[in-house]
């Protein structure tokens, strides 16, 4: 101990071993900083290493081409590299997607845990949640062999690849991330604001949508933007079932490429590593990442700014 | 709700308790408790913790019909009416009976929507500045508040957020306000200015005042129940009324011994 440790009482009964407990304390730090430093260098290393590929691509494709071309032909012999291309159909699927997963994953949220008698509510919420582990291949097999034929009965021009029905089961494979962190949120709304609200003659409904909802706002819009980001990065259901086919445009029932199924292609195929095309795969990568990064900056600042604190 | 007098009589009951006893499950929490709340006065309850005052206010409004598992049995009756008859719609009674709880809960709004929020869904057809301005000025917020109405609720101070609070009670015109420990969680001169606004309110409205502070009660009530816990075989307390009269009288010349080591301070 040091000089200035206070003297000893010699008829204390509690003699706690502080010495140990500091070393191990100590030990703990550096371990887990350990598991901290390689998580974070794991990052700089997948964010530098896509750095470098998209400098070396842009060095052949100007970026304003990149930006502006309206095509999307890397195999032509005068290959263009117009990535609106890609991002009109990651945006087309992501869209369909959002409005199917919104509605369904906002009310089963409010259903469960408003409604649902607690009883049920401990059924539901696990089930939901092994639902968000279904593996995506499964889902793309589902939008490809059953939903696309199902819709085609009333949609007869509807394409056997095609964005309509990837983004159907996108939306149907996030609701569950949507549903569960919501729900997440509006539980976590404190009763005494409910009270508040009955105690003013207000029925149930006024109640959850008029006081929990907004109470839950900055969960349920960050549950919102993680599945937007989600959607966007998400590959197998329109690699499978949105088709191949680099097309800009908003057409829902035709087969199109989003950048995800993109990236798939090439480096499933015979791409050759070093040329043009396998490079731009990195350039996608990139823009995929600063999209998902712009939306969870987004996310971060938003329930930042909005979440209210209450006790 | 029909058998309004019309009548100002200062003594009528607004509230009535007719062997209230209430469950929550199983166990019995209150038994069998009478007494009568009028109109235009200010009542107190008070009693050791765990007595079943909050209980007991709660089957005026109905809001422990939100407590799963609470049962009441006997009648609660507002102007002769059962609360609990079958055609009584809830959402009714809370519109007439408010409540303030012990736990400032705003809501996470602006400090102008707190209170015109409720008011808007009930319908409130007049100038909503106005209504939000003479809720909060009889409250004693306006003055704090007036510059930064659009600013969340919960930025307030908790005794700001009490008051704000009570103003969006007061700001729908019940007829009836149960307080349940509105003080508890503020400082003196919180609790003198809701003091104040509670004798100016009683004109118009009868209120119902749960506090632990003798003081209070002593100085605001005009009557004064106190209650009191046994322990039953099975070993839960039961709450019920030990004695109810003029706030002067149980202070000053209670009936039973229970009551004046209570008032007096030399419980336990
Ligand atoms: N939601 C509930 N579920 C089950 N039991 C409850 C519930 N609320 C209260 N009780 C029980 O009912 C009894 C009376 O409680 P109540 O809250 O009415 O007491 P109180 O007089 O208001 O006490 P305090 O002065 O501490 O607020 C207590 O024994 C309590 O344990
Ligand atoms: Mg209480």
């Amino acid at each position: 101990m040091t000089t200035n440790s206070l003297p000893p009482d010699p008829n204390n009964l509690w003699r706690p071993n502080r010495g140990l407990n500091k070393r191990v304390e100590q030990a703990v730090i550096w371990l887990f900083g350990l598991f901290a430093l390689i998580s974070v260098a794991t990052t700089f290393g997948i964010v530098l290493s896509l750095l470098f590929e998209t400098v070396e691509f842009f060095k052949d494709v100007p970026l304003w081409n990149f930006l502006t071309d309206r095509q999307w032909t890397p195999l032509f012999s005068n290959p263009q590299f117009g990535i609106l291309v890609l991002l009109s159909a990651t945006f087309l699927t992501s869209l369909i997607a959002l409005l199917v997963a919104v509605p369904l994953g906002l009310l089963s949220a409010i259903y469960l845990s408003e409604y649902a008698s607690p009883k049920l509510r401990k059924w539901l919420k696990p089930a939901l949640e092994i639902l968000a582990g279904v593996p995506t291949v499964v889902y793309g097999y589902f939008a490809l062999l059953l939903v696309t034929p199902f819709l085609q009965v009333f949609l007869p021009q509807l394409g056997g690849f095609n964005a309509l029905s990837a983004g159907i089961v996108m939306g149907i494979a996030i609701t569950p991330l949507i549903a569960s962190l919501s729900e997440d949120a509006i539980y976590a709304v404190p009763g005494a604001l409910r009270d508040g609200s009955y105690a003013l003659g207000l029925t149930k409904r006024e109640t959850i949508f008029g006081v929990v909802l907004p109470a839950a706002l900055s969960g349920i819009v960050a549950s919102v933007i993680l599945a937007v980001s989600r959607a966007v990065g998400e590959t197998m259901i329109v690699a499978l079932a949105a088709g191949q086919n680099p097309r800009l445009g908003l057409n829902p029932f035709v087969p199109v490429m989003t950048m995800t199924a993109y990236i798939v292609q090439v480096s499933l195929g015979d791409t050759p590593a070093g040329s043009i095309a396998f490079k731009s795969i990195f350039a996608v990568g990139m823009t995929l990442f600063l999209l998902t990064l712009v939306f969870n900056i987004i996310s971060f600042w938003f329930v930042r700014k909005f979440r209210e604190t209450y006790e | 709700m029909t058998s309004q007098s019309v009548s100002p009589v200062a003594t009528e009951a607004a509230l009535r308790a007719k062997n209230v006893s209430v469950y929550y499950g199983s166990a019995l929490a209150v038994r069998d408790v009478n007494l009568d709340i009028f109109k235009h006065e200010i009542t107190a309850f008070i009693g050791p913790s765990g007595c079943g005052k909050s209980t007991l206010l709660r089957c005026f409004n109905r809001t422990n019909d939100l407590i799963p598992g609470a049962r009441v049995e006997g009648k609660a009756m507002f102007h002769g009416t059962d609360l609990y008859a079958k055609d009584i719609d809830p959402v009714y009674v809370r519109r007439r009976i408010g409540m303030v709880f012990q736990k400032p809960n705003p809501f996470t709004k602006s400090i102008y929507e707190n209170i015109a929020f409720a008011a808007r869904i009930n319908g409130y057809k007049g100038d909503m500045d106005e209504l939000v301005e003479n809720s909060l000025r009889r409250a004693a917020l306006w003055d704090e508040v007036k510059d930064k109405l659009r600013q969340s609720g919960l930025s307030l101070s908790g005794g700001q957020q009490q008051r704000l609070c009570i103003a969006r009670t007061i700001a729908i015109e019940p007829e009836v306000i149960l307080m349940d420990e509105p003080c508890s969680a503020l400082d003196p001169i919180s609790t003198l200015q809701i003091e104040e606004l509670m004798k100016e309110l009683e004109s118009r409205y009868t209120i119902v005042i749960v506090t632990h502070n003798m003081q209070q009660a002593s100085r605001i009530s005009d009557k004064t129940a106190f209650f009191n816990a046994e322990a039953t075989e099975s070993g839960n307390k039961v709450g019920y009324l030990v004695e109810y009269g003029d706030t002067e009288q149980i202070f000053n010349d209670p009936r039973e011994q229970a009551t004046q080591d209570y008032v007096s301070g030399r419980f336990g």
